[in-house]
């Protein structure tokens, strides 16, 4: 079989959970790994005389994350009853949208996995709709338990167009769609949680068509790299199939993230027809403009935008540029940092070094990292005027962890300062010297290589704080 | 049974027995005695009107405790009906009994939770003594399709009461209670109020909350009031109606106080200023004479009282009955979607989940509720939905129009008849569509959603005819001024 | 148009309906009695009514608060089977995993 032959098409739908304390269309909560049915009403039920009435954070959250998609945001969307029959959907249909979504267009744009260059990914649509509860099949032999505490939920959906082209190119999309998502506050966007699904439309054709092969849905999606190894296989077994001279059947696949394989989820009986029609409980949703300028105006800076500025402002590229603007909060602190220490070239140095080491050893936040902006710019700054060595710095900002004292006071308490004074310096040489007189000797003989380890030895005497720059200027002198 | 007119304290005004139980000349639980001595001599006998399918014997005491409750919270009771007993269409969710939908899909089924028209009614202390016989999901026309059998007509037992409120036009109409509550998605109110000689009042779409009504048709239907005269209504729709959060589609509008919107009417010419519009299409050549001539006798009565009446055309009316069975039965197959035996209800077993799906809702759903899932399953279903339901949609916005146009020029009402004829006798009217056509003078109102009602302005045959009045959106006061003023100038003329 | 016995059968499958094969011509008969009459539907000219009419005023919003309608029942009391705060319905045999609805709705 030879992958080469054929090109990769997908199309990627993301269903994301807004960050809204109650659910879409009552006042339930929407917090997770509460007792079965005890975060429902008569509403997520779907009990009879029942209606719905939509949340008011959850449009505002779902239209920042469109103006973030770059999307046209429409003033006047409608919803849609999407009808089916499943035991965890109680209504017998799920409150969606369809011919007139909340918004369409938008794109993310991503780096090509070969050269970097960007790639935009154009979206279709993002629409909002209300989360089915949820099947438990294992828990007792004969029966299905329905469990109806994420019945409601308000979720956006994000439907990209066939723009990508691999699953790197996949992976790449997810990423940054869980950026924006992030940055703009509208989801926690984790897919382990299921805050964040994903549904894959992939199709094959041979390479230089223009023409759409039919494409499967994945199904099952729980991880980034489940996202990306599905697409592998997936793509795999379309091209066998062409290459065999089959054909590829429209349908449905699982993905088996366990045993790394894919198979087609049961063949319906009666083909799927959802008879959409406007949703006669709920009128339209209509914007005011100026609600969607303010909505507008008050998104963060987004990734893109701030990537170019720390690229310009603080001359940052690849990987550290990458990881400052990850998140918003590292971003802030890495910023807060650069201010205070008035170098951004080492607070980027410090940040994604000793900083972030800490914090992931300690499982917290940049946030609660207890060594503050102001007090890290200072070490910093002590560490930039020559007066700490960078192994001194780090032994400094450890004790700083716990205790409140400036750096500098601890610098002093710890003897760290380094030492540039010819005298104790000189004392040091000759002490080092008479310890080692073998290896003295053959550096005045001119055995330039010792003056390394030399160095070393002073260092070790002086406990860090010498100035190694002075040691070597000193040593170079008795060297024949 | 006896003669339908009320005797002792049930023969008093729904405004004369909450005024009087609130100063104390009358006694709450003696009212509540001899509404359930009549409740009870309506039912007994093989020809016993099964107009209730529910009775709540307890409510006195019930309610009693729940308004100590409230004025210990320092909450003071609204008495607007205090202590005035209320019969409830089973279709409307209430807390103390079930509610069915006279279904066997729900049978015994029991709401956790009330709905608002409901718990506005006893917040003005009212006593909701039972739930009432309707046609199965408030599908029908006649109050045959009840899973627990049909109901008859007080006037003549071997007829319908009209329907699917058929239970609780009869409940007003027998003399239990004053005020009643039914549903109307198209016709459902004001139709057994014709048949029953009572007064029937659909509201503006929006003008009552929804929630606590079971759906059937989500954007035609609202609560209606049945009152034995023009003043039980529009009292009963004062306290229901006003916005509600909990349904989106209850409107912000206020609500006036429509008795006193009505003051005036003892003038000798109340309506001067009033103009009355006559649809031509709702009087066609085929019409039966007699039913002609009364509402024509209704239209003169206006006159008299200083109405004009002008001929106007609502050119779209034939369309109506076409566009309600596409709308209609498309919602409802959407809606009693959720009737499917997982979490509430009836459930039959069958070998797996879909057989279960099946089984209970073959079992659960009689034929007319079956017929209409099918049809409304038909006109969405792919291939259909632009030719079947997007046109009705769009041939409705037409049938709006018609109204609007007819009320942009100057005119306050429409006068026509309710029903193309009086009630027929049970088991005459078997072919779906025929009994279809009993709404067509009804269904339009629902459909552009303005309001409208029936009262009774004479008798054929000693059978009730209603003549109805409409009006432009959120106007139920113009109408119930209206209302008054033909009901006090006809006074028994309107039930001979 | 006219419905047949396929397109019932179909309808019925997508309602969820159960209907025996022997009641299959009489309810196709019914519903195309009632059909023929909607066909006066075509030949209406529409006009500008073809398009939506975009309602200006929009539909009011809930604030986000956790404030549900108390249920005045319990799960267990309204459900025809229910166990440890579950609702139970028969088995998805082919269900192995926790797939949601969007994954296994072939199956019910």
């Amino acid at each position: 079989m030879s992958t080469e032959r054929f090109e990769l098409v997908i199309g990627l739908e993301v269903h994301c959970q807004l960050k809204t304390v109650s659910k879409a269309f009552c006042g339930c909560r929407t917090t997770f790994g509460d007792a079965p049915n005890s975060n429902t009403c008569p509403v997520c039920l779907g009990l009879p005389g029942a209606l719905p009435v939509l949340n008011e954070h959850a449009v505002s959250l779902a239209t920042r994350a469109a103006l973030a998609l770059d999307c046209t945001v429409h003033p006047v969307s409608v919803f849609a009853r999407k009808n089916y029959f499943y035991p965890d959907l109680p209504k017998g249909y799920q409150i969606s949208q369809f011919d007139k979504p909340l918004a369409t267009g938008g794109a993310v744009v991503i780096s090509r996995a070969d050269d970097g260059t960007p790639h935009v990914i154009r979206l279709t649509r993002v629409h909002m709709e209300e989360d089915a509860g949820k099947s438990v099949h294992d828990r007792y032999r004969e029966w299905t338990a329905i469990d109806l505490n994420r019945s409601g939920t308000p979720l956006v959906e994000i439907v990209s167009e066939p723009d990508i082209r691999s699953a790197a190119e996949a992976g790449a999309y997810l990423r940054r769609m869980k950026q924006i998502l992030e940055y703009t506050e509208v989801s926690d966007a984790n897919m382990e949680e299921g805050s964040l699904r994903v549904d894959v439309n992939i199709s094959v054709r041979p390479q230089g068509s223009t023409v759409l092969g039919t494409r499967t849905e994945i199904k099952n999606l729980n991880t980034f790299s489940g996202v990306e190894r599905s697409i592998e296989v997936e793509f795999a077994r379309q091209c066998t199939v062409i290459e065999g001279g089959g054909i590829i059947l429209q349908q449905t696949m699982l993905w088996d993230g366990v045993r790394g394989q894919i198979r087609p989820a049961r063949s319906k009986e009666g083909s799927h027809d959802y008879r959409y029609f406007p949703e006669p409980d709920l009128p339209a949703l209509v914007l005011d403009a100026a609600w969607l300028d303010a909505q507008r105006a008050s998104l963060p800076e987004l990734p893109e935008t701030k990537r170019t500025r720390f690229q310009n402002a603080y001359a940052l590229s690849g990987a550290d540029l990458e990881q400052l603007t990850a998140t918003q909060s590292l971003a802030d602190a890495f910023e807060a940092i650069a201010r205070e220490a008035g170098d951004a070239r080492r607070a980027a140095n410090w940040v994604t070094g000793p900083l972030l080491a800490a914090v992931n050893a300690s499982g917290g936040s940049v946030q609660d990292h207890p060594v503050s902006a102001s007090r890290l710019g200072a070490l910093i700054k002590l560490e930039a005027s020559g007066q700490l060595s960078n192994a001194a710095a780090r032994q400094i900002f450890t004790l700083m962890a716990t205790d409140p004292a400036d750096p500098l006071a601890l610098a002093r308490r710890e003897g760290l300062l380094k030492v540039s004074d010819d005298g104790a310096l000189v004392g040091w040489i000759d002490d080092v010297f008479a310890e080692f007189p073998v290896e003295a000797g053959r550096f005045v003989a001119g055995e330039k290589k010792l003056q390394g380890v030399l160095v070393g030895h002073v260092m070790k005497k002086s406990k860090g704080s010498a100035d190694p720059k002075k040691i070597n200027q000193l040593l170079s002198a008795r060297a024949g | 049974m006896s003669g339908l007119m009320p005797a002792g304290l049930l023969s008093l005004s729904a405004r004369e027995l909450a005024t009087q139980v609130g100063d104390g000349s009358v006694d709450a639980d003696t009212l509540l005695a001899e509404t359930f001595a009549r409740l009870d001599e309506v039912r007994a006998g093989p020809d016993g009107l099964n107009a209730f399918l529910t009775i709540d014997r307890d409510v006195g005491v019930h309610e009693a405790a729940r308004q100590d409750e409230r004025a210990a919270d320092g909450r003071s009771a609204d008495g607007r009906l205090e202590g005035v007993p209320v019969a409830v269409k089973d279709n409307i969710a209430t807390l103390r009994l079930p509610t069915t939908c006279a279904s066997r899909i729900l049978d015994g089924y029991l709401s956790p939770y009330e709905a608002t028209a409901i718990r506005r009614l006893r917040d003005a202390g009212a006593r909701v003594v039972g739930k009432t016989n309707m046609d199965e999901f408030a599908m029908g026309s006649s109050t045959e399709n009840s899973a627990f059998g049909p109901s008859r007509n007080p006037h003549d037992t071997t007829r319908v009461p009209g329907g699917s409120s058929g239970g609780s036009a009869i409940a007003v109409a027998s003399g239990v209670v004053r005020i009643a509550l039914g549903s109307e998605t198209g016709g459902s109110v004001r139709q057994p109020a014709a048949f029953c000689g009572v007064v029937g009042v659909k509201p503006t779409y929006g003008r009552v909350s929804r929630h606590g009504l079971v759906a059937f048709a989500s954007s035609l239907e609202q609560i209606g009031v049945f009152g034995r005269t023009v003043d039980d209504a529009a009292l009963a729709l004062g306290v229901i109606a006003g916005r509600d959060p909990l349904d989106a589609t209850s409107e912000a509008e206020s609500v006036p106080d429509y008795a006193t919107a009505a003051a005036g009417t003892g003038d000798s010419r109340p309506l001067d200023g009033i103009v009355i519009g006559r649809p031509m299409e709702y009087f066609p050549a085929s019409l039966d004479p007699r039913i002609r001539a009364l509402t024509d006798r209704a239209a003169e009565t206006l006159r008299a009282l200083g109405a004009e009446v002008r001929d106007v055309s609502l050119p779209h009316t034939e369309l109506a009955i076409p566009v309600y069975y596409i709308v209609a039965p498309a919602e409802a197959s959407s809606n009693l979607a959720r009737f499917d035996g997982a979490r509430y209800g009836l459930r039959s077993a069958g070998n797996g989940l879909r057989e279960m799906y099946e089984h209970t809702r073959s079992n659960g759903f009689g034929p007319e509720v079956t017929r209409r899932i099918l049809l409304g399953t038909y006109v969405l279903s792919a291939g259909y939905y632009d030719a079947y339901y997007k046109r009705a949609q769009a041939v409705r916005r037409l049938i709006t129009r018609d109204f609007a146009n007819a009320f942009a020029q100057g005119v306050h009402a429409l006068l026509t008849p309710t029903t193309p004829s009086t009630a027929f006798a049970l088991g005459a009217v078997s072919d779906p569509y025929e009994m279809y056509l009993s709404d067509i003078y009804t269904v339009t109102a629902n459909l552009a959603g303005i309001p409208a009602m029936s009262q009774p302005i004479g008798r054929i045959d000693g059978l009730p005819v209603g003549g109805q009045l409409l009006a432009a959106h959120f106007d139920e006061a113009t109408m119930f001024r209206i209302a008054y003023a033909l009901e006090r100038a006809l006074g028994e003329e309107a039930h001979r | 148009m006219a419905v047949s016995e396929h397109d019932v059968r179909n309808i019925a499958l997508l309602a969820r309906l159960g209907i025996a094969d022997a009641h299959l011509p009489s309810i196709v008969e019914q519903l195309n009695g009632i059909l023929a009459h909607m066909d006066v539907l075509e030949r209406v000219p529409l006009g500008d009514a073809a398009l939506d009419a975009a309602s200006a005023q929009g539909m009011p919003l809930r604030p986000d608060a956790n404030t549900p309608v108390p249920l005045a029942r319990e799960i267990a009391d309204i459900a025809p089977a229910a166990r440890d705060g579950f609702f139970l319905v028969p088995r998805l045999a082919t269900h192995g995993d926790g797939v949601g609805s969007e994954a296994g709705e072939d199956g019910a």
